[in-house]
This record gives structure tokens, sequence and C-alpha cells, in this order.
């Protein structure tokens, strides 16, 4: 590739599904982009799209990705950046069709490519899998998968980038994937735009960093940023970042300008350990990366320049995420107030343990917490005196069980305190609180040579 | 509810690690993960020496069920902190209001260390 080739920005424009829908129609118009980066799937996202696609075989895909490519569409047109997403969900062909569809309402037939990246989901090959003698084994608990085989709901490999460039190398302008990396989603745009080699770790990794730096999208440029958070500028306004990436694996964070929020030394440091295991070994599809040679320079006003990142090879297998029924939980609250706010809740709480166990209800997990004394910081908050004097107690009480009327019935005891308990108590408006079902991750690794990632064009 | 403190001979004076560092946690499963991280670099020996996985673990006495590993990240004057069993079960199963682990950060910004006087 030549040296003189201009770097890629690439913006971040969702850090979760549910992430401020204001962020990505900014970065499209706010200034120069070549790509924009969309993350939506958490641990159990998978699971409730699985869910929503056997009600209806047309779902399961983040449904709200339609209406902001709706937005976008015209500004994608006109500007020519392009976009990478994992809304694909459990079902990316039924996620981009719907994109399709806008861009035809748009007037965009023939004007431009969706590309979808399958083949991550396992679930129709589950069986076969387990027969061949692979066990998933839970990679916290060493159980294998057979465990709870028949409460499983969904089962997907994390690809990388790779998939997502060949969807651009096939010309797409827009690529929805399913269960693809986080940091594959800007990886992928800096492979093909520098045509990296499969084995050039270090590129990889230093591409692998710059993807973790904005898959939190705000959060490495001022929101949740504890350093002078007080002193963070015009969050309501946030800028959400910029990658502006070299051939050579460097990279700079950045933002766009007249913007609010900050991108620090310090601030993008926050993010850097976010979520993090053994710095020396982050381990994706495409690359271990080692984040201890990171290095980090402040370059300009909210401008942070990355270097030195250094990477290993791959290893032979891709982590699965696998989502299983579990059980039922609620949680209720009620509110206490001064006098003895806090003996007054830890009064109701031993009252609400008592009738349960009186009616002989039986939880895997029975956690109360004290709201405004120890929800957050435990002992360590008591030792500091939290509990004196508190102007209001809100008492959180949660239930656990595989027995659903067990949970059905804990949520009918919480009410009656208010009238039956110790005095000053308040905050129930919300009604009694809801029984909701558990569906909790099972984490696994899978031999890589088992999963063929697909790429397709959908024409519009 | 203070405890009577162990007698140590007084060599230096106690600060809480909230006037020498910042911090950001998160959740894998049922770990959470504080990262430490020096305010100014020089003080990032401080945090090597004083902040060991053990000294975290008691400070976590009664909140965490497992171990606590500890990774070091000179190059960022970090050090990054596993704290196993912390969230009771995690992600969807946890009851807790920080399920993810979101506030360990500030939680271990309340420890003490010693610096000189």
């Amino acid at each position: 590739m030549s040296a003189a080739r201009q770097p890629i920005r690439i913006a971040g424009g969702q850090g979760f599904w549910g992430d401020w829908l204001e962020a990505p129609y900014r970065q499209a118009t706010g200034g120069p982009i070549d790509y924009l980066m969309m993350d939506y799937l958490a641990e159990v996202t998978m699971s409730i799209l699985q869910k929503q696609k056997s009600r209806d075989p047309a779902l399961g895909y983040a449904k709200d990705f339609v209406p902001l490519m709706e937005r976008l569409l015209p500004e994608l047109a006109r500007r020519r950046f392009k976009v990478t997403a994992n809304a694909g969900g459990v079902n990316p062909r039924a996620c981009a069709q719907a994109v399709a569809e806008g861009a035809r309402r748009a007037g965009l037939a023939g004007k431009v490519k969706i590309g979808v990246v399958t083949g991550d989901d396992l679930l129709d090959r589950l069986d076969a899998l387990i027969a061949r003698g692979h066990t998933l084994a839970n990679l916290d608990t060493g159980e294998p998968v057979t465990a709870v085989r028949d409460r499983i709901l969904s089962a997907n490999a994390y690809l990388g980038a790779w998939p997502v460039v060949d969807a651009l190398r096939q010309g797409a302008d827009i690529v929805i994937t399913g269960r693809v990396t986080d940091t594959g989603l800007t990886l992928g745009p800096m492979i093909h735009e520098f045509g990296w080699a499969a084995d050039a770790w270090d590129r990889l990794a230093a591409g692998t960093v710059a993807g973790h730096t904005i898959e939190c999208g705000a959060q490495c440029s001022g929101g949740n940023c504890l350093v002078e958070w007080d002193r963070i500028p015009d969050l309501a306004n946030v800028g959400y970042p910029i990658v502006e990436a070299n051939a050579d694996g460097t990279f700079a964070i950045t933002k766009h300008p007249g913007t609010g929020g900050r991108i620090t030394v310090a601030g993008v440091s926050e993010q850097l350990v976010y979520e993090m295991g053994d710095p020396k070994a982050y381990i994706t599809p495409d690359c271990v990366a080692d984040f201890t040679t990171i290095q980090l320079a402040q370059a300009g006003k909210d401008r942070v320049r990355f270097s030195g990142i250094r990477g290993r090879p791959a290893t032979d297998k891709l982590k699965v995420s696998l989502a299983y029924f579990y059980g039922y939980k609620a949680v209720g609250t009620l509110v206490y107030a001064w006098p003895d706010a806090y003996r007054k809740a830890q009064a109701a709480d031993r009252v609400l343990r008592r009738r349960l166990a009186d009616l002989g209800l039986k939880f895997e997990a029975i956690l109360t917490e004290f709201v405004g004394v120890d929800a957050t910081h435990g002992p360590l908050a008591l030792a500091a005196g939290a509990g004196d004097e508190a102007p209001e107690v809100q008492l959180r009480v949660g239930v656990r069980s595989t027995d659903k009327a067990a949970v059905e019935r804990f949520t009918r005891e919480l009410a009656p305190l208010i009238l039956n308990g110790p005095p000053s108590v308040t905050g129930f408006a919300g009604g009694r609180p809801k029984p909701e079902e558990i569906v909790a991750y099972w984490p696994a690794l899978i031999d890589k040579k088992e999963v063929q990632p697909c790429v397709e064009l959908v024409a519009v | 509810m203070r405890r009577a403190g162990r007698r140590v001979k007084p060599r230096g004076r106690r600060v809480q690690l909230v006037t020498l560092a910042h911090a950001r946690s998160g959740d894998k499963g049922d770990t959470a993960n504080v990262g430490l991280i020096a305010l100014r670099p020089k003080d990032y020996p401080l945090l090597v020496k004083q902040v060991t996985a053990a000294r975290v673990a008691r400070h976590f006495k009664g909140m965490i069920r497992g171990p606590v590993e500890r990774y070091e990240l000179p190059n960022r004057h970090a050090l990054n902190f596993l704290l196993h069993g912390a969230l009771d079960g995690g992600g969807t199963i946890s009851l807790k209001t920080d399920a993810q682990g979101k506030v360990f950060s500030t939680a271990l910004l309340r420890m003490e260390i010693e610096v000189r006087r």
C-alpha cells in the first residue's frame, strides 16, 4: 500500500443496543468519516433475539437499526461512507432485507449494496457437534454443555474481522452481521483499506485495540470518566469517538469539532482497562493483542495518539456464546424515611424474610440491599458510617428460583409491609414487581475449523 | 461500626487511593474487573508495592466469594484486578443493583495506602 495514503476515519456510533440514537447521525453529519461502526450485541442479547425469532421468523435482529438506517441512508448516499454493524443478531438476512426495503423507499434502489455475514449460528448444529465430541465446556466452571442442553436457546460463535473484509471487498456499503466481535467491526475496514496480511499480527492487534477503544461509544470520549468528571465539557452534546487509522498500525482517537466531551490519555486509559482480563493476552478471532505494549500520547486537544502495539498469532479456537434458560427472578423495593430510616428498612427486611420462610417458599437466593447505604459499596460503605442519620433508605430485595410460583408469591409480600410493617414507608407507586425469566450466558470454545463464515450481497 | 485498627508503626501518612488513582470496572460473567490507574505516573510504584492482590482481597472481604488476580500494565501506570465471584452469578442471574460490577471501581478507591510524609 502507498505510504502516502490518507488515514481512514472510522466513527463509533453505538456502544450497545440502546445507546444514544442521535450519536450515529451526528457522527455521519458532523464532519468527514469513511466508516460508521455500530456495536449492538452484548452477551445475552442473542438469546433475546432468538426468542423473538422463534415467535416470528422474520425477526431476531435489532429492530431499531432499521429506522436508524433509514435516517442515515440519504447521508450515506451523499457522503459515501460505509457502515459496519452487528445489528443482524440471529437473523442478519432479515435485517438486511428490512434495511434494503428502507433504502428502496428512500429512492436508493441500485445505489447501495448491503453485505450480510452469517455462519456464526451453531444452534441447529449443536447436537451434531456434541455427538462428535465437542464438549463446549463452560469457560468459567468447566461443566460440559450437556448439563444444560435441553434448556439452550441460542449458540453463536464469535466471528472476527475477516468476513467483514470479504463483504467490503465484494463492494458492500453496509455490512450487517450476526455475532461478529465488537473489535472486528473496526478492524475489518482497516484490513480492507490497507491490505493488511492475515499474519500481520502487530497491525491486526493495533486495529483490535482501536476497536476496543471505540466499541463502548462515548466511554472513551468523556462519558463515565472519573478524572475531573465535573469539568468535562458539554456532555449533553458529547462527541462519540473517531479512529484515524494509518496503514502502519498507528492511529489516533479523536472526535468531531464543536462536540462536547473530552479525549485525554487518562480517559482513554480508563476505557483500555474496561472489561480487561490478562492485558498481555486480549484474545480475538483475529489475533492476540498485548495491551502492555500500547503507548499513548496527547497529540492536541481531544486527540490521543496510539503507537507501539504488538500482537501474536490468533489461536485455533473461537469463543462461543450460548444462552440457556436458568429460572426466574423478581426484585422489589420500598422506601423508608427519617428518623431511623436504615433501622426501619432493616426491620422490614427481617419481617419479609420471616414471612417468606413461614410460607415455606424455596429460593436459590434472596438478596437484600439498602439503597442509600450499602447497595454499591457494601460493607465498605457501612464501615465509613453510611447508615447513620440517612434521610431515606430504599429497601431492595431480590429473589431467584427455578420455582416460578415461589417468585410470584414473593412479589405479593412487599406491598403489605406498607400497612403492617415498620413505619414511614412509601415508594410503591410502581405496583407489584414482575417475575422475570432468567436467560443465562454460557461461554465456551470451539475449533475454528468447525465454523465457516458466509458472506452474501443483498440487492437493493 | 468502625473496627479497631491494628497498631502499625507510623512511617508515613495514610491516604485513600482516590487521591492517587482513578479506576474503571466492568464484568465478565461472575467476575468483576477493576482497572486502577495512577493519576501521576510517579505514584505507580506505590500502587504496585501496596495494592497487592492479597490486600485487595482483604479490602473486598464479604463482597466477593472467589480469589483476586492482579495484572500489571506499566505502560499505562495501571493495575488490573480480577475479582472472582463478585457479582452474585453475574449478568442476568445476578440480583445485585451493580450486577455488571460498574462501581467496584470507586469501591477500590476507598482503600488506604501509606505514603511518605
